[in-house]
Order: structure tokens, then sequence, then C-alpha cells
């Protein structure tokens, strides 16, 4: 099978946000980066698909320069060769640009399956993956909990709401947007990450796409619960939200 | 017009509908509903007693198991006879499994997850959060009608729907469907084996998210909960790391709770953790990022290291 998986470089959670002064985007100049997490499933499910159906796992990601970072540990953890749409303009694109880059990157490859995390942990949309199967002409499914390949087609367990799941199968070649704790996840050995300085890293150009949202204003939202903050050394604290449990709240005896 | 895309299963309506018919009457102009299934007709009396136009049906045997190029097919022919503005939908899974490709088999701008719409300059900007919920965006969605904007769940409230002083009118769609351009084939859905932790029975909660940075660190959290007399639960990326078994997960992919007591433990509180929780009568956030989201929906916080801090509380407890 030849499997692609879409990645996404997100600024680390560790890292304390700040609004530009642009206030349409973060002030990232100095952030910190990691692959996003959603996305880390979709590459483990697609080197577990290939370490039992052979064939080969191409890792695509879309984004400036430091995005070979992401691109490096995807190869690191097994991943075979990669693409890398570089494009500075793409830090804050929208999902249409995002998944014209993609598309991009992957109409020649000629793909069995394409595999993208659910959504990413800056933006959001949750739409990149879906837009990309229709891109590319591919039929879909998200919020993937378990993959099976047999004749030519997959059977795919989708994660509905409220504890109620659902068999779905579908032709080849197809999109899956993998739901987070499909599975456990691998990290690079030391052997695989030298290796992966070995393997092969494509550059194309993004091609030229109006987006289709704009941020006009970003900020962190009002507070709007009186929530009462308790300050004083952790012993200090300890004693006072216990006394206010206990005479305020009544929560406890 | 706004067109909302009520959501049903086996003709019971997804609660959220009605949601997104709220959000979409406080948005302003006329709005018309659509449902769409194999006996869709069974809501449209319960969708007609909304403060509506139009209720219209789509009914068709290709519906009869929601599928995603069923629902395309069907919504991009209702979207051009209908020539909506604006296409309103509830995030629930079903919306964003299909709704993007919606949005790119019309060529036209997808909002996700809004919580909010506020008027702009004659036309209308959309509040989504972002960053995990750290950060909210007003975003202006480009290119030509109709845009097609989800509502997260719980952003605007199902009782604050206006109801008519008559049923609205129905009108039943006929659709064109190729039955064989519907590349998936869904089964019927099912639940997997009842959970054997029941979250919702339980008086407190002790539920611990990412910030306790690794499954050796349990051990603190337990002993707050031994201590509380709670029973010790989780966010989704705990459970999906293996730390602690799914079905200790709270969240919109886990179990709803609504404890007397609920002790959030460096959980950042991104909104699939927060609807499953936020009914608790009191809540606790110990997280060391002052912007946690976790701190909005808080009664008490304290904002510091909670390998610090909770031993603390223990001993507190426990003194």
């Amino acid at each position: 099978m030849k499997i692609a998986v879409c990645v996404k470089q997100v600024v680390s959670r560790e890292w304390h946000l700040r609004v530009a002064d642009s206030k349409t985007w973060i002030r990232d100049q100095d952030a910190s980066y990691e692959l996003n997490e959603p996305d880390a499933y979709a590459l483990e499910e697609g080197l577990r698909l290939k370490e039992k159906h052979g064939g080969e796992v191409i890792v695509v990601s879309a984004g400036p320069a430091r995005v070979s970072q992401v691109i490096r540990e995807a190869l690191a953890r097994g991943a075979d060769r990669a693409i890398h749409v570089e494009v500075e303009g793409l830090v804050d694109a929208d999902a249409f640009v995002t998944a014209e880059a993609l598309a991009a990157a992957l109409s020649d490859e000629r793909c069995d399956l394409v595999l993208t995390g659910l959504q990413s942990d800056d933006s959001g949309f949750a739409q990149t993956g879906v837009l990309l199967a229709e891109k590319l002409g591919m039929p879909h499914g998200t919020i993937i909990m378990d993959v099976q390949v047999a004749d030519g087609g997959l059977r795919v367990k989708r994660e509905l709401e409220g504890g109620w799941f659902q068999w779905i199968a579908m032709p080849l070649p197809a999109l899956l947007a993998i739901q987070s704790g499909i599975n456990q996840l691998r990290y690079a050995t030391l052997k695989g990450i030298m290796a992966a300085k070995k393997k092969d890293v494509k550059k194309i150009a993004a091609p030229s796409v109006a987006p289709r949202q704009q941020i006009l204003n970003l900020y962190f939202p009002e507070k709007k619960k009186a929530t009462q903050l308790i300050s004083g050394s952790p012993a200090e604290a300890a004693r006072e939200l216990v006394r206010r449990l206990r005479d305020e709240a009544r929560v406890i005896q | 017009m706004i067109l909302v895309v009520a959501e049903q299963l086996d003709g019971r309506l997804n609660r959220a509908s009605w949601e997104a018919i709220a959000a979409a009457q406080q948005t302003g102009g006329p709005v018309k509903v659509v449902v769409l299934g194999a006996q869709a007709g069974a809501v449209a009396a319960d969708l007609a007693a909304a403060d509506v136009a139009e209720v219209l049906v789509a009914e068709h045997p290709s519906l009869e198991r929601y599928t995603a190029d069923g629902y395309v097919l069907a919504l991009a022919q209702i979207a051009g006879a209908e020539q909506p503005e604006l296409v309103a939908l509830p995030h629930t899974y079903q919306t964003r499994d299909f709704a993007p490709k919606l949005a790119a088999r019309l060529d036209r701008a997808l909002i996700t997850d809004c919580i909010g719409v506020r008027p702009h300059d004659g036309g209308r900007v959309f509040v989504r959060a972002m960053f995990q919920g750290k950060l909210y965006a007003d975003v202006l969605p480009a290119g030509p009608a109709p845009h097609i904007v989800t509502f997260q769940i719980g952003a605007y409230r199902a009782d604050a729907v206006a109801r008519g002083s008559s049923a609205a009118p129905t009108r039943a769609l006929s659709l064109t469907i190729d039955a064989s351009a519907v590349r998936q084939k869904p089964e019927a859905p099912f639940k997997e084996a009842k959970q054997a932790v029941d979250l919702s029975q339980a008086e407190r909660i002790v539920a611990v998210g990412r910030g306790i940075k690794g499954q050796e660190h349990l051990a603190v959290a337990e002993k707050l909960a031994a201590a509380l007399g709670a029973e010790l639960a989780a966010s989704r990326p705990i459970c999906d790391a293996g730390w602690l078994p799914m079905d200790r997960q709270v969240g919109s992919s886990g179990q709803t709770v609504a404890p007397k007591l609920y002790v959030a433990l460096g959980i950042s509180g991104a909104i699939q953790h927060l609807v499953g929780m936020k009914g608790s009568s009191t809540i606790v956030a110990i997280n060391k990022d002052p912007d946690a989201p976790m701190f909005e929906v808080a009664d008490y916080g304290i904002v510091g290291d909670l390998f610090e801090i909770v031993p603390a509380l223990t001993k507190a407890l426990n003194g």
C-alpha cells in the first residue's frame, strides 16, 4: 500500500501564547513547535498499516522552512520519504489553502490511502482532511478508531457520539481522518533518527489560492465567571481551599 | 435566508439541532430548516413548532443511513434550489464528517465550531475558539454565498428557540441521488460493551489532564481522590495515552458527569472536556497556566504546580 500521512507543525502546548501586534495571529517568532498530536496518531496508524500490508509511508507537510522539524521527526519514527510544500505564508492559512497545498503534493503520487489527524491544536478547523479528500476525488471517513484493509477496499470503525460506533466500507483510494487514541504512539529511536537523515525530502512550491476566511481579530476571551483564585504557598493555598470547600461550597465534611 | 440542517437518527432529532436553530434565529433574517433521511418526515412536525419560515423534508432511500457522499449530494442540490445566504449546522461528529466536503463541492467558505455571530460592515463576523480554547477569533468568510457555518455544541441554548404561534409549513423535496455515487457503505451503529465505571453517579471526582505528565505520577491524584472519597477520571489525552482506561474519560467522547465536586488537575479545559463536566456544582481547577480555559468554568482556582499543591491539599484534608 502506498500511504500518505499529512502532518502539521503547531506551537507546542507548553509555550505561553501571546497575540501578535497585528491582532490576526500569535506572536510566534520565539515559539517552540511540535508535531500536531492528532497527526501523530495518523502517522502511527500509517506505519502500522505498512508493517502489516507492505508498501511505503510518505509524510506530507505544508508550511515554512521550520516545518522540516516535524518532517524529520516523522521520518525518524519510520516514514520512508517526505514532501514539503514550502511557503512562508502558510503559517496562518485557512483550511482551503492548506488543502490545496497538500493536494498539489499528492496529486501525482497516486496513493492508495491518505491519512490525516482529526484537527489541529492551533486553528482547530477540523476540515482540512475532508477538503483534501474532495480535491483528490476520494471517499473519506472521519473520527476513525480502527482500519481494516481487505479485497481492495477498507472497512473502518467510525466513532459516533455518546459511545456509539459504526463500521463503514469504502473502496480505495480513500482518505481517513484518524481519531486520537486509535493506537499507542511509538517514539523515534536513535537508529531511526540517524536513518531519517538519509531519507528523501522533496520540496515543492504551493499553488496560489485565495483564502476562504480571514481573521479580523484574535484575542484572549473575556473572563465571565468570578473564579475565586486562591494564592499563597502550596500549603497555605491548600488549607484555604479546604476551608472554602467545607464552609462555603459545603461539598466536603 | 438561513438554512439550518437539522440532524436526526432513526426518527430522533439530535438535540444540537435546536441549538443551531436558536443560533440562526438570533443571527437574524428568515430561517428555514431542512432534515434529511429515509423517514425524515417523522421529525418534521417537531421542527415545525419553531418560529421558522418553512421545514423542508428531504427523504430518499439513499439517505436511510447517513453517509458523507449521500448527504453532500443531497445538500448540494438543496442549496442550489433554495439559494440560502448561510447554511447553519450544529458542530456534531456527523457535521464534521460531511460539511467540509459540501463546502469543497460548492466551493464556498466554511467556518467551523462558532460560538457567536456579530454584524460587521453589512455582513457578519463569526466568533470561534482557537488554540484549544485559549484564544478567540473574529472571522470573516470570503467569497460568494452561501457561507457554511457550524455552531459549537452548547454555545447556544436549545431552550432559547423561538416558537411559532402556529406550526410552520412543511414541504417535501424531491431529490435525485445516484446510489452508485455513494461510496461509503455503512453498517448499523452499535455500542461497545457496557462501561465498567459509571462516573455519572459519583458525588466527587478528581480528574487529571496532561499536567500529570506521566502514568507514574497518577498516585498523586489517587491519594487526593482517596482523601476526598472521589472517583478518579481523566481528560481524553490521558486515556489516549493508555495511562487510564477509556471508561474513566470525561468529555464529549467519554462520560458526562455532574458531581457535587469536580477537581481538575492539570486539565487545560478544551471544549471537548468542558461539555462533559461543566454541569458540576462546584469546580476546582489547579493548573500552572493562568490562561487555561478551565479557570473560566471553575469556582475555585489555584495557579501553580500541581505536584506541590496536590500533596499539600491531600495533607490538609487528611490532617
